[in-house]
């Protein structure tokens, strides 16, 4: 199992269309992937629960990821949230 | 006749027949079924339907809007095909033996309550994307098509609330104007009808059961009005002001897209004065190359307590965005004398036009002014912003604003908030900036001239009293003569200079600026096209 922490930076936190990209880029990984704001958790493959976390602005993420391809996934999903939000 | 307040989204006049769009048959019976997987079955096939649907949409809207309005679309097909959202339609199928559109219509309300609940806005607006979704599955479920009415003449929409693909699916050759009971001005109706230069009203007050299609409608997005069946003399009036706007729009045509260049080959720019956000839409429209002031006392006047920052930042973050790259000058709150707000208690003054306003309130209260700040340097990120500053008589002030400016930008930086450095000018139009002109020159990034002002002050004319007209001249040497000292002072320390008072808009005094050496003119959008066809008949 392997994780990392993010601070949000995009002004309007994980909305809807980054949200949708960052599903589609958690799919594709055997891995289970999983987003917790302290207060609340949620599958990275799920937009609708992921959308409901309503994370904002400077709020820090914990990203978890388990599973056999996790190194892989975690550099890639890693540098999604580094580019994208 | 029938007079109906309404909030204006988008101005412009329209008359016609009024098309009333009922929600397509949403509602829904729970009826028990023997076969549960053929039901699911049935869910995703329609998923597969919607979701082709959903991309013919997205490519539409994206020719027709741009991309970053389409992107709703895509966000949409993959709601649709949300694990939880479709887990949540088969486990009511399977436990409670149900058919389909039952099973879509319980999962959609569950899922918009959801977002309804969240204490966010955005979020909250979420929740009708999935009543939105939810309906156009159902829709397919009963092997409708959910491709909109089709009218043969232009209408006037009236609807209950619109959703973002109602809208689109519209022909937009076939709608006058929308007016709708529901929505707000964020709402994607909202921004989509403004993109599309539709007239468009929301919160009109009335009973969508007491109109029908084909009554005769009038949408007055200037007054805000949406009048049923209007009398004969509306209709003659309203005729007038559509060819009137027609002819405009004529001008605009033909002139869209020229530069603003005399024959000599001399150029100017030509920005749009704008008052609200609202504006935006004319100064696009005009083809402004950007705006030269943005007067940003909107926000403060006319309500119960300052706006906050948030506030500030979205309405600051549309403009710049709205205005995709193009120059958008702020104005920082200029109150005080004739512009006055309640919760602010200013105080009467004997002589408020030389009392206590603008720069000099951001000064002295300085919470006001660092709460503008933060707003205009994070909506910086979004776009091309500048910001402008008020009533500047001393180099002393324009200090005192870059030891606040730079407070502010440290707090952003130690917040971890995303913000950016910007031009800097100030506002030219007290006679004691023009004199020390030269000196300011060299601490700002521009000259921004406010004649209305500046002639007021110059003269010691008090522009409402009518008993001064006879010694008033728009045209007064004093004026024009500070205006080239400011020019000239502007352009040695290599910054530039612009007119944003009634006189940049002066018609006879077009080639004077210009043969001056003035950048730029900021006018009110509807001058723009004039003052280009003068400029381009300029030797």
């Amino acid at each position: 199992m392997k994780k990392f922490t993010y601070q949000v930076k995009d002004q309007m936190g994980i909305h809807a269309r980054p949200a949708g990209m960052l599903i589609n880029e958690a799919k594709k990984y055997k891995s289970v992937i999983t987003i917790d704001t302290g207060a609340k958790k949620a599958e990275l493959t799920r937009l609708m629960a992921v959308m409901a976390l309503g994370v904002k602005c400077g709020q820090t993420v914990t990203v978890t990821v388990e599973g056999e391809d996790e190194d892989k996934a975690l550099s890639e999903i890693k540098s999604f949230f580094e580019a994208n939000l | 006749m029938k007079r109906i307040a309404a909030k204006t989204v988008y101005k412009g006049i329209a008359l016609g027949k009024i098309h009333v769009m009922q929600k397509s048959d949403s509602s829904v019976n729970r009826s028990r079924v023997d076969d549960p997987e053929n039901e699911i079955l049935r869910v995703h096939q329609s998923i597969d339907v919607a979701e082709s649907q959903l991309q013919e949409l997205y490519d539409k809207a994206v020719k027709e809007v741009g991309e970053s309005n389409a992107a709703i679309f895509e966000v949409h097909q993959m709601m649709l095909r949300d694990l939880d959202y479709v887990e949540s339609i088969e486990n009511i199928i399977r436990t409670q033996q149900v058919n389909a559109e039952y099973a879509v219509a319980v999962t959609g309300d569950n899922f918009a309550e959801m977002f309804a609940g969240m204490d966010d806005d955005y979020m909250k607006a979420r929740s009708a994307d999935v009543k939105d979704i939810s309906e156009r599955l159902i829709c397919c479920l009963k092997g409708g098509t959910s491709q909109g009415d089709v009218f043969k003449e232009p209408v006037i929409i009236v609807a209950d609330d619109l959703a973002p693909s109602e809208t689109v699916t519209l022909d937009k050759s076939k709608i006058l104007a929308f007016v709708t009971v529901h929505g707000s001005t964020n709402s994607h109706t909202a921004i989509l009808a403004r993109t599309m230069n539709i007239p468009a009203l929301i919160g009109a007050e009335m009973n969508l059961d007491e109109l029908k299609s084909g009554m005769d409608a009038l949408v007055n997005g200037f007054s805000g009005e949406f009048i049923i069946e209007p009398s004969e003399e509306i209709r003659e009036e309203a005729k007038r002001n559509i060819q009137k706007e027609k002819e405009k729009q004529e001008l605009l045509e033909q002139l869209k897209g020229k530069e603003n260049v005399t024959l000599s080959g001399k150029k100017i720019k030509l920005y749009a004065n704008i008052g609200s956000i609202g504006d935006l839409g004319y100064a696009l429209e005009n083809d402004a190359g950007g705006v030269g002031l943005f007067r940003s006392e909107f926000l403060y006047i006319g309500k119960n307590e300052l706006p906050s920052e948030e506030e500030q930042f979205q309405i600051y973050k549309q403009a710049v965005q709205n205005m995709a790259g193009k120059k958008v000058i702020i104005r920082t709150l200029d109150i005080g004398a004739d512009k006055q707000a309640d919760y602010l208690n200013l105080g009467k003054e004997d002589n408020p036009a030389l009392g206590y306003r603008a720069i000099r309130i951001c000064l002295t209260q300085t919470d006001i002014f660092k709460t503008q700040l933060r707003a205009l340097y994070r909506a910086a990120v979004y776009g091309n912003l500048s910001i402008m500053y008020p009533m500047i008589i001393s180099t002393e002030e324009v200090e005192k604003i870059k030891k606040i400016t730079a407070e502010v930008k440290q707090e952003l930086a130690a917040d971890n908030i995303p913000y950016k450095d910007v031009e800097e000018g100030i506002m030219i139009e007290t006679p004691a900036a023009v004199m020390i002109s030269d000196e300011l020159a060299k601490m700002v990034d521009f000259f921004s001239v406010g004649t209305n002002d500046l002639t007021q002050y110059t003269l010691a004319i008090d522009r409402q009293n009518a008993k001064l007209d006879p010694f008033y001249n728009p045209h007064h040497k004093a004026i024009l003569k500070m205006l080239q000292i400011v020019t000239d002072n502007a352009h040695k320390e290599g910054k530039w200079i612009g007119i944003c008072g009634e006189l940049g808009a002066d018609p006879e005094l077009t080639e004077t600026f210009i043969n001056m050496g003035v950048d730029e003119l900021s006018v009110a959008p509807s001058a723009i096209l004039k003052l280009r066809s003068i400029i381009r008949q300029i030797p």
